[in-house]
């Protein structure tokens, strides 16, 4: 039996810069997962990746990760996710200080 | 690819301005991020978890204060102040922006430094013994035979496709500090019957299938060396498996194929090859090397100051207890500057630190600094009439602490607070371990004790060589740890054995303190290490600490 879908964003990390974004409901990127539009349609899902995917002069890598809705907006499930919305746990840096 | 005589400056400039010009392509669209990623990776720039980071090669570990001073500046202008030493004698920066890379190369390229990875299925760079031309109980110097081979296989054409990638490594000690036996092939230099030659070990490695490298020929001299290689890397070249990538390494074959059947094949295809060599021309650019390796002019100078400050001043002697090994020149000292300070994380150093570091190799270390795969800055060459003044200096910027080959002087990889590949982190662990036995008072006590922690199962971190080892795992969207014993990379060295289940990361901190309590009650006394404990009594005492609910069960 196929797995059950389970809700996702649609992440990357900026070319340029190199942090982590998110995809919005807007078509624009984000580096806040709470502005990230969930999917819970595979399809959907699917779709809004290949999206990312003609976005290469403004990401690298993109892919879909699962979240979960929050009261402000989608939350990360894994704690990899987790971490990458925040940055390092041995230093003050990255969106933890930026954001 | 590797020297500095070699990368003149306008080969570097070339080759940074070709970099250049791809980032430029990359940025405006016209090259993919699949053209471009093995042009970065080839530059030494890699993709992390939060930002991009770049790998700076340090050949040998050999680095002069001129070229720290330019990893402090790189650190300052182009990243977030500080660098982080690996145990891969290389220095990675870890929140370098695109735009800027191709400055920070030209930047280093000043220096005759450079990021050039050498990459794919070719033998890759050679390493050499930290100590290498210091240390007391050093044979030969091995770096001018590491070089030698580095020029020998770099342009080798029949080794530019081979199965797999192939790591060397060489010691000229008997105390083997380069891990020689976690590499495809392992050289250690011995002397017989005042010759010196080379063992051949095969077949070691680290990462999925941990294996310790096997003699495969105890004496090889210096005219047979290449041809003897040439063979052994051929037979693996044509026998080897290239079906399924995991498989591919030498270690495999020397798993499958047996060690005596290798022994064979590689003597015949020896007997092939020797006649091919011109001896005489090899010896001849071994000699052209050495130079590039040769000893500074040690001055001769009383030590009275060092014996009246060691006598004196207790925090001077227990640093020098610790971090000072023995030169082989009359009135010096080999100096380890710990990046371990209790807290912070294992081989960080600010630019601040690194502008120290290199003043003190200016004013008093022959203008030499290494870097070891324990993540730990090296004055190869100090007189001990300096060694007060520097303990002095070093304290002031937090760079004195006491604890070389202590249990805080962990190995820790990047983990999952940078890397991309982890399963969990593994730099926090080695910081509260750190903490909790600098809180506890315990680390002298506890003596000679090495913790060696990966964040996923290529093993940067050595843990599989650690007397304790930590490998970090997601199961089932946690992070969980687990614990091998016994590991040790040295001469004797043995692969770690796993106690059972992994402890959550909650957990994982009060399990080494309980495996460390475990070994102080039933050492012999303080001078047995843990080691020498868990090789006399095992590891089921440890077992039985860490898992007591298993044991209750069973009874
Ligand atoms: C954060 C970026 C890093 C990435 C993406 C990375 C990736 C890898 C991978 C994929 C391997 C396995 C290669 C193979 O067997 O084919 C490996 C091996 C290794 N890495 Fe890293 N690594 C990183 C950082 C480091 C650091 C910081 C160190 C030093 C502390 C290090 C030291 C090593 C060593 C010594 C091995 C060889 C282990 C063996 O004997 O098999 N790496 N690395
Ligand atoms: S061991 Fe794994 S987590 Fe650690 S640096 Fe290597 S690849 Fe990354």
């Amino acid at each position: 039996m196929p797995r059950k879908f389970t809700p996702k964003v649609v992440t990357a990390n900026h070319l340029l810069e190199g942090d982590v974004i998110y995809l919005t409901a807007k078509g624009t990127w984000s580096r806040r997962l709470e502005d990230a539009a969930l999917y819970t349609e595979e399809a959907e899902a699917n779709e809004r990746l290949n999206f990312a995917a003609t976005q290469a002069d403004i990401l690298v890598g993109a892919y879909l990760a699962d979240a979960q809705a929050g009261p402000d907006g989608p939350e990360p499930t894994h704690f990899r996710e987790t971490f990458r919305t925040r940055g390092p746990s041995n230093y003050a840096h990255g969106k933890q200080v930026e954001l | 690819m590797y020297t500095y005589s070699e990368f003149d400056k306008d080969f570097l400039a070339e080759r940074n301005a070709q970099f250049r010009d791809q980032v430029e392509r990359r940025i405006d669209g016209s090259l993919t991020e699949e053209e471009f990623r093995p042009l970065r990776l080839m530059n030494g720039l890699y993709l992390q978890l939060h930002a991009y980071m770049l790998r700076v090669a340090i050949p040998y570990g050999t680095l002069n204060s001129a070229q720290m001073e330019q990893l402090a500046l790189l650190a300052d202008k182009w990243d977030k102040g500080y660098g982080h030493f690996t145990t891969r004698q290389n220095i990675q920066y870890n929140w370098p922006k695109l735009r800027d890379v191709p400055d920070m190369l030209d930047a280093l390229g000043e220096v005759g430094m450079h990021a050039i990875q050498t990459s794919g299925n070719t033998i890759r760079n050679v390493t050499a013994d930290h100590f290498a031309g210091a240390a007391a109980d050093e044979i030969a110097d091995p770096r001018p035979v590491a070089e030698l081979l580095r020029q020998w296989s770099t342009d080798h054409p029949e080794f530019q496709f081979m199965p797999r990638k192939f790591k060397i490594a060489i010691t000229g000690s008997p105390n083997d500090r380069a891990v020689t036996a976690a590499h495809d092939i392992g050289l250690r230099i011995v002397e017989k019957d005042g010759q010196i030659g080379y063992q051949v070990l095969v077949g070691g490695g680290l990462g999925r299938t941990p294996m310790i490298g096997k003699v495969l020929n105890e004496f090889v001299t210096i005219d047979d060396l290449l041809p003897y290689l040439e063979a052994t890397v051929a037979v693996w070249n044509v026998i080897g498996r290239r079906d399924n990538k995991y498989k591919a390494r030498i270690k495999i074959l020397v798993h499958e194929f047996g060690l005596e059947n290798l022994q064979d094949e590689v003597a015949k295809e020896f007997e092939l090859r020797k006649p091919l060599y011109d001896t005489d021309a090899v010896l001849g650019q071994l000699a052209a090397i050495a130079p590039d390796f040769a000893s500074p002019a040690f001055q001769t100078a009383s030590t009275a100051i060092y014996q009246t400050a060691y006598d004196t001043d207790p925090i001077f002697r227990a640093w020098a207890d610790t971090n000072l090994a023995e030169h082989r020149a009359d009135g010096y000292a080999i100096v380890t500057i710990s990046l371990k300070k209790h807290g912070e994380t294992p081989g960080d150093a600010s630019a601040d630190q690194m502008r120290l570091m290199a003043q003190l190799a200016r004013e008093f270390g022959h203008d030499e600094l290494r870097i070891s795969h324990e993540q730990n800055v090296i004055l190869p060459h100090v007189h001990k009439s300096h060694l007060k003044e520097i303990h002095e200096r070093l304290r002031g910027a937090g760079l004195a602490t006491a604890n070389v080959g202590l249990l805080s002087d962990i190995i820790a990889c990047p983990g999952m607070d940078y890397c991309a590949l982890a399963t969990a982190r593994s730099i926090p662990v080695a910081q509260e371990i750190a903490t909790r036995f600098d809180e506890l008072k315990l680390e002298h006590e506890v003596g000679e004790l090495k913790i060696k922690i990966s964040g996923c199962i290529n093993a940067c971190g050595h843990h599989h060589v650690g007397h304790i080892g930590i490998l970090g795992l997601d199961r089932a969207g946690v992070e969980n740890y687990q614990i091998t014993l016994g590991g040790d990379g040295t001469e004797d060295a043995v692969i770690g054995t796993r106690t059972g289940p992994g402890f959550s990361y909650d957990q994982i901190v009060p399990a080494i303190e309980t495996l460390i309590r475990t070994y102080l009650d039933l050492r012999e006394g303080a001078e047995e290490t843990f080691l020498a404990a868990y090789k006399r009594v095992g590891v089921d005492p440890f077992k039985a600490a860490l898992y007591p609910e298993a044991k209750s069960r069973a009874a």
